[in-house]
């Protein structure tokens, strides 16, 4: 009879520091949970409300459009120019990035001397103000006075108009975002290089893997899975994501030849001024990272987890 | 080490390549830095200058850009989002990792949403809201979007989780509080995550250019991106060595704590990259 009293007791004593826990951690996690709200959640929200309006700054009333925004954007040659441009900025320098970064990663990881100083030098790019940079860039790819053209006009080629012309407009800035984030992706490499346990290199090479090549896709490879996805969902929402150096060096010329995604929503919102239009293209942009989000997952899902 | 020689050598050479192409934007930035404009405009592929103009193309950006008060509005903007990013995000994912917090799944919803909307996302209804309350060209509008990091509850998250019960069991029976432990227990053990989120967090912040360039218009409240933006607008662009030394100055408090903090630096991105 006291037991049972005393077995009450105590689930209600535990039931009460139950409860003060949950309120302890109400209270800790209040001022995040309320900045959550006001700046991620509402303005998400208000985004895709204000999409459905006609909303300009500077007027005050806007009604209801439906989905005459989305109708619009679907015929402006802008925004499936920009929309285009975005696409292949991010088909050169996604891919090549991360090829790149895993070459020198594989090629440091392998060169006992004179790593760290490698390493430093490829990672530079990450921790430079890429405002700045781009500037210098500017000066490289000068068609009269930079270097990179009399280079090419000391063994006879003519030199492009890198960032003013319209058909190589896109390649320059593609350069400057693989410069930008080879090192970036090398990092990540070799963090999941070192992971993979040296023994697995030494049982390939007793069941025959005899070459550098075969060790690579029958222990590297697999191995890296997890990082290689990473990477490769992190190059993309980067390249997507295209800004500085556009509004730095082209502002979305010549001809429209360097428009992309954010640089048409800036203009559209903060130049223009057209919020309703403008957020529905910020809609579309919030789309494309979603489906990028879930393809890693999926992927995620199939793939076997090694550790 | 059975490898070739050879082998050794295109390794080495392939690695040569690579960093001397990754270095050539500083070797032309610091070199030309150095040059009066006729030596630009002749000479751009002799790295020595010929007329040592250092001194001079220093003097000029520094009399036109207010060097000064952008670095201090980086530092100032940089400080301020980094400490309400660990002020906020601290005790949160403490509470999530160590509470019985009925919300913690919920929470862990709103982190991962979170994580995906970007500053570019969200801009737009910001800036009106900054706009009705005649907020814009202040810090308040540089600093306040960011005091939530979701990536820092997030790594936090991780880092807590991996924390031994017993310290805050023991901390509890000495009569401390929950805040008390964070403060006292949890902070000081967090410590490398701290640091790696801190280099996180600079490193984006200093180098954003969307936000500030959305809401400020104003010398006065510029950071160095804008700052640099302003003064390559006003000089047209054609004054290479001035831009160049500009740049320099803008480009080096980050490249020497890279320099001196290295595997700090390479440890924050990998940590905060990785588990992101």
């Amino acid at each position: 009879m006291s037991s049972i009293a005393l077995a009450g007791n105590v689930s209600s004593v535990a039931a009460f520091h139950r409860r003060s826990e949950d309120r302890t951690a109400w209270l800790l996690a209040a001022p995040a949970i309320v900045l959550l709200l006001l700046f991620v959640l509402l303005p998400v929200a208000a985004v895709i409300f204000l999409g459905f309006t006609d909303f300009e700054l500077g007027y005050g009333k806007f009604r209801l459009v439906g989905f005459e925004n989305y109708a619009h954007l679907i015929t402006d040659r802008t925004f499936r120019k920009s929309l285009w441009n975005t696409s292949v900025y991010t088909a050169i320098v996604a891919p090549v990035s991360i090829i790149l970064g895993l070459g020198v990663a594989l090629l440091i990881e392998g060169e006992p001397r004179a790593r760290g100083f490698f390493r430093t030098v490829y990672f530079l790019p990450v921790a430079s103000l890429i405002v700045a940079m781009a500037t210098v860039w500017q000066y490289l790819f000068h068609p009269t006075i930079g270097p990179i053209n009399e280079l090419l006009a000391l063994v006879g080629i003519p030199g492009p108009n890198w960032l003013g012309a319209s058909n190589t407009v896109l390649y320059s800035l593609s350069i400057i975002g693989v410069w930008q984030s080879v090192g970036f992706n090398m990092v990540l490499f070799l963090a999941g290089l070192t992971a993979i346990p040296r023994e697995l290199y030494a049982a390939a090479h007793v069941d025959g893997a005899k070459s550098a090549l075969d060790r690579f896709f029958l222990v590297t490879w697999p191995m890296l899975g997890p990082t290689t996805l990473f990477v490769v969902t992190i190059s993309i929402t980067n390249a997507v994501k295209v800004f500085e150096t556009v509004k730095m060096l082209t502002d979305g010329g010549p001809n429209k030849a360097s428009e992309v995604l954010l640089f048409t929503i800036y203009q559209e919102g903060f130049v223009y001024l057209r919020v309703g239009y403008a957020s529905a293209m910020t809609v579309v942009f919030l789309a494309i990272l979603v489906v990028l989000m879930l393809l890693q997952y999926r992927v995620l899902d199939r793939r076997v987890h090694y550790t | 080490m059975t490898s070739l020689p050879a082998g050794r050598i295109i390794r080495f050479a392939l690695l040569s390549l690579g960093a001397l192409m990754i270095l050539a934007p500083y070797i032309f930035m610091i070199s030309t830095a150095g040059k009066t404009q006729s030596d630009i405009f002749t000479s751009s592929l002799s790295l020595i200058p010929e007329h040592f103009y250092f001194a001079e193309n220093f003097a000029k950006a520094l009399a036109k850009v207010p060097m000064a008060t952008l670095l201090w509005n980086g530092v100032i903007v940089c400080g301020l989002i980094f400490f309400f990013q660990v002020l906020v995000a601290i005790p949160c994912a403490y509470a999530m990792a160590k509470l019985k917090f009925r919300a913690a799944r919920l929470m862990m919803v709103l982190v991962m949403l979170g994580l995906l909307v970007p500053i570019h996302a969200t801009a737009l209804p910001l800036y009106v809201a900054f706009d009705r309350m005649s907020l814009l060209n202040s810090y308040t509008s540089l600093v306040a979007p960011f005091t939530i990091s979701v990536f820092a509850i997030f790594m936090f998250l991780q880092f807590f989780r991996a924390m031994p019960d017993d310290l805050i069991h023991a901390a509890r029976l000495d009569g401390m509080s929950e805040l008390g432990i964070v403060a006292r227990v949890i902070v000081p053990n967090a410590w490398p995550a701290v640091t790696a989120f801190a280099i996180f967090s600079v490193v984006a912040h200093w180098n954003d250019l969307y936000w500030p360039l959305i809401v400020v218009s104003k010398q006065a409240y510029a950071t160095p991106p804008l700052g640099l933006m302003y003064f390559r607008a006003a000089e047209a662009g054609d004054d290479y060595g001035a831009l160049m030394a500009a740049t320099m100055i803008i480009t080096l408090p980050l490249v020497v704590a890279f320099l001196f903090a290295q595997k700090r630096f390479v440890e924050g991105i990998t940590m905060t990259g990785l588990k992101g």
